[in-house]
């Protein structure tokens, strides 16, 4: 028999203490019944005697000092799983909320996971083809990387992430397939937009969605990434599936997290984030990956929005610092039409070398690469050079530059939310673009290649 | 021993009542699951204790058992091609045994094998005097490296007996007739991590580190037994950067901390090395590495051991004689563990919500480094290079981590995001980065190769100062305004930075270059300037001279290409400099007298 209580003796913001508690563990998960019968979960952040300060995951409103009870569930915040997931809705704690049956778990499983032993990681090396020239070439994406989209407010990540779940499911039909998908306090309408996407491309039927919107409780975002984690592990490691998980927006889930740090009166950061933000970032981001000896993978592609657009600022920053790569999105070239308006020169993929090549792209993958990203980067800077001084200035080999570049903004990287590529269609492209160029200024290829792609006399 | 009951839990920090006879620093194991856990501060009898563990589900009322021991690593054969985590646990052993691909907590598990024989063969005799560091007799633990055991730190006597043969790192292999009696000794060690290895004397370091990166080599040198920095942005190339030096650098053994970092980057490290070619020992690179993998999901506190037990490991190296590089990646994570926990012991915070300590604790690893007298008859010499990554939020270096760290290494190596977009990699940025052991490492190199080094490499530098100037002219004027030797500048000084300073980590043969691979390389830039200024002053105009050098010009860019074992042709290059130069000469009807 679980233990009831009556004392709580303090609720501030986010936080409740209960007082004259026993036997309870750090990170337990807490059961909060108020005086209308209402039930809420929180967690214990800390124990200090017979003192418990619990964070609570639907907020404080109308809780009761006297009249409401606590019991400690002697577990931690967990979440069931069973296959029949697959094609079922949750809301940010995970409770079934499309109106359907509730499941039959197979088993129940800490949403914090726990850390994979470096030495257990199988090096992600799988190409993704996601149809998308600028990520497949030039930042590619592999399974079991975390790639996340960096976007500004008003910008079409939302578009650009439906076009990788609607297109990198395509290929390799014969394994086995799943969308995670965690909506971190977005509105409705950009949830409808992806649910919308995944009906109308029957992806639905292979994800799981997990749905925290902006007027849900705050600080239940700091549960639904990883109940989404915990449902791709699941997927992933114990049924074999190559679970693609995307999580939006992550700005909110470290929002919620300051709003609790504020509330425990830490030291704050910068911006007022908790000094530990790159680890609880971490604790996320790591979770993707593949193990030996499992068939599956979890991809993570987190989303966030830059406040002001400022790559600088601590969210897009710390998720720099852990994850494999970033996909930049650029306000010049959306404000040009441009779709998916990808920033090659900022964005990365730190995976791609091993992903690509002969065997498993092209064997002209990487120097072709190289040296669109050299072109592109040396066109611009001729480009705003001629913006100042005017074409005059220009030198023959700029001008060529600047002509690589305006047809790579508008061919290569303007494809459309709808076009889908293949690797071999995008490495095509970028050798017709590259023709523009003198062949002496194509250093970063090696003359074999060149002779076998561009034919002298051309 | 003394065992107390836990009060409260907040994340890694565990309190403890009843504690008073334990010593800070003691190592505890944490309730009924055995968390592993470090006393940081004690208060009467209560005891902060850093748990290197996730405390979730731990509470009030368990039980704390110190063991008596600060957190010490062993010292023995089995440590190389290992990988331990923060605290020396190896992680196959602990995949094995948890039978897991999770870090399971509450994991015991002894850091080196107790069962493997290796073959030990004295080096003394019985009757011999010996006294802390002596070696006493070698295992050869890898192909390359020769594991000599040292007599412990403190320990004084007459060898007795001293046995040949296979053992375990746990069987007697030598008996010391000491001032208190006879004493059995094995081959391990053990050593507290917080403490450096003693040493005789400190030298001055004098021959630099070869890495085969070019930018760091022949214009940033380190020295073996000095320190450097390397700060950035991410996404700028610091991992790189310092995986490079762990595949190529001249040294004996290489220490690498994954320092809260990612996972695969450890993988990585697992799946390349063993296939690496060291060029100096003709053998696998992972015969000669040691990992420390704390990533970035595991444990903070562990993080913050971490480096402390990569150190230890790189000095117990250091002390029979080897020269050592030990890599952080990244210290800026180690120094976030140091100030989550001072801020969960409510310390009053510094800058930036560190600890007023920080400064201190950087300084106090670096001091670590250097190059050694090591104790023990012979006067063995051996050095430690420590290679640390600093990650400064939002690239900006002015915060704390950048700034303490600076202040002792005396290597910087600026990495810069606008160069990493370029795809200019290594993305160091020549102009504001130094090395102020640079004079001194080219006077040496300078010597073997029986060359001016020192003047070729200032000049280099020079030209790309130079370009930075001319470049801020263009920008505002336009190209056309510079004079003809200046637009001959900005050509050479684009040939330094993309035919020599740039270097792709990733590509078969251009992932290390030799210093005569280096010298011939720059000589050969440095020459095709010498023989363009010649033809300017006979009369030969910029667009004769750039139309007529198209070809060999070319050939330069991809001189980075050419093996190691035709290092030769790379002359031809600079005789086919001279041919073209002289034709443009003679096609301007300009006699040359040469
Ligand atoms: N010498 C190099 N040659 C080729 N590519 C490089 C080189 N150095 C860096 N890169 C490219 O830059 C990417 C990022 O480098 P790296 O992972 O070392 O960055 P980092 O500074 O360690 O970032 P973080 O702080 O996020 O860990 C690499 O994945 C690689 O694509
Ligand atoms: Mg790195």
């Amino acid at each position: 028999m679980l233990k009831e209580y009556k004392t709580v003796s303090e609720v501030v913001g986010p936080l409740m203490t209960v007082e004259g508690v026993e036997g309870v563990k750090f990170d337990e998960l807490v059961d909060i019944e108020l005086q209308t019968g209402e039930r809420r979960r929180g967690q214990v952040l800390e124990i200090n005697g017979d003192k418990a300060v619990v964070q609570l995951f639907e907020g404080s409103t109308g809780i009761n000092l006297e009249d409401t009870k606590v019991r400690f569930l002697a577990k931690p915040l967990s979440l069931d799983v069973s296959e029949d997931m697959i094609g079922r809705t949750f809301d940010g704690m995970g409770r079934v909320s499309d109106g359907g049956p509730n499941l039959i778990p197979e088993k129940s499983l800490d949403i914090n996971g726990i850390a994979i032993n470096p030495i257990a990681r199988d090096y992600p090396d799988e190409f993704i083809q996601t149809g998308i020239s600028t990520i497949d070439h030039l930042n590619t994406l592999v399974r079991g990387q975390k790639l996340p989209v960096f976007s500004g407010s008003g910008l079409p990540h939302k578009e650009l992430a439906a076009q990788i779940a609607r297109q990198a499911s395509v290929t390799n039909t014969d394994e086995k397939f799943a969308v995670v998908f965690a909506a971190i306090g977005i509105t409705f309408e950009e949830a409808e937009y992806f649910m919308n996407d995944f009906k109308k491309t029957g992806a639905i039927d292979r994800s799981v969605l997990f749905i925290n919107l902006a007027d849900d409780p705050a600080i239940e975002r700091i549960a639904t990434p990883r109940m989404a984690l915990t449902a791709a592990e699941y997927l992933a490691f114990e049924k074999d599936m190559h679970v693609l998980v995307i999580m939006t927006d992550m700005t909110n889930y470290a929002e919620a997290l300051r709003e609790i740090s504020a509330a425990r009166r830490e030291v704050p950061g910068r911006r007022g984030y908790p000094g530990y933000l790159y680890t609880n970032l971490a604790t996320l981001y790591e979770r993707a990956g593949r193990l030996e000896g499992t068939k599956g993978s979890v991809t993570q592609i987190p989303i966030l929005t830059m406040p002001e657009d400022d790559i600088t600022h601590p969210i897009p920053d710390l998720t720099g610092y852990i994850t494999e790569g970033q996909i930049i999105l650029s306000r010049d070239l959306y404000n040009q039409g441009y779709q998916p308006p990808i920033n090659v020169l900022p964005s990365l993929s730190r995976l791609k070398d091993k992903g690509t090549g002969e065997g498993k792209t092209r064997v002209d993958h990487a120097p072709t690469m190289n040296q669109i990203f050299s072109a592109y980067a040396q066109g611009k800077e001729a480009k705003e050079l001629s913006a100042v001084l005017g074409e005059a200035a220009l030198s023959e080999t700029d001008r060529k530059y600047v002509e690589f570049t305006n047809k790579f903004e508008k061919e290569y990287v303007n494809q459309g939310n709808y076009t889908n590529r293949t690797i071999q269609e995008t490495l095509d492209l970028g050798w017709e673009l590259l023709k523009v160029l003198p062949r002496a200024e194509l250093k970063r290829i090696k003359d074999d290649m060149l002779d076998k792609y561009l034919p002298k006399g051309e | 021993m003394s065992k107390g009951t836990i009060v409260s839990v907040s994340g890694p920090l565990v309190t403890a009542k009843g504690m008073e006879t334990a010593n800070i620093q003691d190592i505890c194991r944490v309730g009924k699951l055995g968390l592993i856990g470090e006393i940081i501060e004690m208060r009467n009898d209560v005891a902060s204790i850093q748990v290197y563990e996730e405390t979730s589900m731990v509470g009030p009322g368990e039980v704390v058992e110190t063991t008596g021991e600060a957190l010490s690593v062993e010292l023995a054969p089995g440590m190389i091609s290992q990988m331990f985590d923060g605290i020396q646990r190896p992680l196959d052993e602990f995949m094995e045994k948890t039978n897991s691909n999770f870090l399971e907590r509450g994991m015991s598990i002894e850091p080196l094998n107790r069962e493997k024989q290796w073959e030990f063969t004295p080096s003394l005799e019985e009757g011999t005097e010996v006294s802390e560091g002596d070696i006493v007799g070698i295992v050869q633990e890898t192909k390359v490296i020769e594991h000599r055991i040292m007599v412990p730190f403190g320990v004084k006597g007459k060898i007795k007996s001293i046995s040949s043969g296979s053992f375990t790192i746990s069987d007697p292999i030598y008996v010391l007739e000491t001032e208190d009696g006879e004493k059995e000794f094995t081959m391990m060690q053990k050593w507290p991590v917080r403490r450096g290895r003693p040493i005789k004397t400190k030298l001055n370091p004098e021959e630099p580190l070869i890495t085969g990166q070019r930018v760091i080599d022949t214009f940033f040198p380190v020295a073996k037994g000095g320190a450097a920095a390397v700060p950035g942005p991410f996404g700028a190339g610091k991992t790189v950067v310092q995986h490079q030096i762990a595949k190529w650098a001249d040294v004996d053994l290489v220490v690498y901390v994954g320092c809260g970092e990612r996972g695969n980057e450890m993988t990585d490290v697992i799946n390349e090395f063993p296939e690496l070619i060291d060029p100096n020992t003709g053998e696998s690179i992972m015969e000669r590495t040691v990992l420390i993998a704390n990533t970035s999901n595991m444990p903070v506190a562990a993080r913050e051991a971490s480096i402390y037990t990569g150190i230890t490991i790189a000095e117990y190296f250091r002390d029979m004689g080897y020269s050592v590089a030990i890599m952080a990646d990244s210290t800026s994570r180690w120094a976030e563990a140091l100030r989550e926990m001072s801020g969960r012991l409510e310390e009053m915070p510094g800058d930036e919500g560190y600890p007023a300590y920080l400064g201190s604790r950087l300084a106090e690893y670096y001091e670590r480094a250097g190059k050694v007298v090591t104790l023990g008859s012979g006067d063995r010499t051996g050095s430690i290079t420590a290679i640390g990554a600093v990650s400064p939020p939002g690239g900006d270096t002015s915060e704390p981590v950048t700034q303490n760290t600076l202040r002792v290494a005396k290597v910087f190596w600026g990495l810069d995001s606008s160069l990493a977009q370029r795809r200019h990699f290594p993305s160091i940025n020549w102009l504001n980065s130094y090395s102020l052991y640079s004079n001194e490492m080219n006077d040496y190199v300078g010597k073997q190769l029986g060359e001016d080094w020192n003047d070729m490499v200032t000049r280099a530098k020079a030209l790309l100062q130079d370009e930075s100037e001319l470049q801020e002219i263009v920008r505002l004027v336009g190209v056309e305004s510079l004079s003809e030797r200046d637009r001959l500048k900005l050509v050479v000084a684009r040939m330094i930075r993309e035919d020599f300073l740039q270097q792709n980590a990733f590509d078969d043969v251009d992932t290390y270059t030799s210093r005569n691979k280096q010298y011939e390389m720059l000589f050969t830039i440095l020459n095709f300037e010498d023989q363009a200024v010649r033809a300017m002053d006979l009369g030969a105009y910029y667009d004769e001279i750039i139309k007529g050098t198209d070809n060999v010009r070319e050939r330069v860019g991809r001189m980075k290409y050419i093996s190691e074992d035709d290092i030769k042709t790379i002359e031809t290059i600079r005789n086919q400099t001279k041919d073209d130069i002289q034709t443009v000469l003679e096609k301007g009807g300009v006699e040359s007298d040469a």
